[in-house]
């Protein structure tokens, strides 16, 4: 039997833009929602492959999602019509939003729930960097590692102000030597386990 | 009021921003201590308050949070042209900010994750691949608390301004720990600091 797909590019647009639309704070959960448990375009495990490729690459996490769904369906064009679908009822929303607030923006009121609504955006912001603590369990470089690694990156990032690029190629590149040579340990061990039975 | 917003600034700000792009691995959020760096204490096209602003409206909005990067860009135009009361003009120059801004963090990471996506799911199982992967991983969640540590640190030190930083650590847990809807607590952070308790 084949799997459910988008009819048309038209379906794929106002899918993503249905998506988008619910994606308060963050759209992840409700592109897994709705592509994976409601419409079945993807597998769970597709779509966990998909999300990691999304992840690795530079860019928007669920913009590089959408792209990469729309054009396995329809190419190129595809992946445009997904990405436009993403992004621009959201857009259009947010700027009548700041439309809105900018001509009330020097009241001190609107000034102080704006304040408000800062802090608890960096809240969710680092929030979300706590929640994906969990996906570190598994992780080759083992945990300890990974505590260090993430210290060093905060501190030089949020304390001491390092440039971004300094602390990707730096610790960055020195934790991915790390975790390519965990990696060949480990599959040097399956190796010799798978050996001697 | 900033006058004389030239093409090479511009330039200059859409190349910033195509620069950050290849560098936003786990969202364009990431690269924002650079953008705040960059606009608000190098260039002073933003105030801190506004950097700030933006970054809480998109939250606030539907969709990706790589919409606030458009709010930047809009309010770095709205600021060029001498704000909302100027007229068309400033709205222009806000339209044209949205563009530059958008177009400079989308181009390069779409161009690459279209080019790299096929390549990438064909070879996950590749080690090279996959310690890229799990050596990024603990980088981009420490980048992620950092952006809130920052975004926190902009409103005032947390001696002066102890109530909204225990704010957003409250919100911080509640998130991390519990199920809460966003939308309720960015409503008490509105509410909260609309009424001047914080």
């Amino acid at each position: 039997m084949q799997s459910p797909r988008p009819q048309s590019k038209t379906d794929l647009f106002l899918s993503f833009s249905i998506l988008a639309l619910q994606g308060f704070g963050g759209v992840l959960a409700v592109v897994q929602r709705e592509l994976v448990e409601k419409k079945k375009w993807l597998t769970h495990e597709e779509f966990l492959e998909d999300w990691a490729v999304a992840q690795i690459l530079p860019g928007p996490n669920v913009v590089n999602l959408s792209l990469m769904i729309g054009d396995r369906y329809f190419g190129l064009r595809g992946a445009l019509t997904a990405l436009a679908g993403m992004l621009t009822f959201p857009l259009l929303i947010v700027l009548a939003l700041a439309v809105l607030f900018g001509g009330i923006a020097d009241t001190p009121m609107a000034q102080g729930a704006l304040r408000g609504m800062g802090a608890v955006a960096a809240g969710l912001i680092a929030a979300t960097g706590l929640k994906l603590m969990a996906g570190l369990q598994r992780n080759v470089m083992g945990l300890t590692v990974c505590y260090a690694l993430g210290v060093i990156s905060f501190v030089a990032i949020g304390l001491f102000r390092v440039p971004l690029a300094a602390v990707l190629l730096g610790v960055g590149g020195l934790a991915c030597v790390w975790a390519y040579k965990q990696l060949g340990n480990i599959a040097l061990t399956q190796k010799m386990a798978g050996g001697s039975e | 009021m900033m006058t004389g917003f030239t093409s090479a600034d511009w330039l200059a700000l859409f190349v910033h921003f195509m620069s950050l792009s290849l560098l936003a691995i786990g969202g364009a959020i990431t690269t924002a201590p650079e953008m705040h760096s960059y606009l608000v204490n190098e260039k002073s096209w933003l105030t801190d308050s506004q950097f700030t602003a933006s970054v809480a409206l998109a939250q606030a909005a539907p969709g990706p949070n790589v919409l606030f990067v458009a709010l930047l860009g809009w309010n770095v135009g709205m600021n060029a042209g001498g704000g909302m009361a100027a007229g068309p003009r400033a709205w222009g120059m806000a339209a044209t900010g949205v563009l530059v801004t958008m177009v400079g963090i989308m181009l390069p990471s779409t161009t690459l994750t279209f080019m790299a996506a096929r390549w990438g799911h064909k070879n996950r199982e590749l080690r090279a691949v996959r310690a890229f992967k799990q050596g990024m991983a603990p980088i981009v969640i420490a980048l992620l608390i950092a952006t809130g540590w920052i975004l926190a640190a902009s409103q005032g030190s947390p001696l002066e301004h102890w109530r909204v930083w225990l704010l957003t650590a409250i919100t911080a847990v509640l998130v991390w720990r519990t199920r809460i809807h966003m939308l309720w607590l960015l409503g008490a952070g509105a509410l909260l600091g609309g009424l001047g308790w914080i």
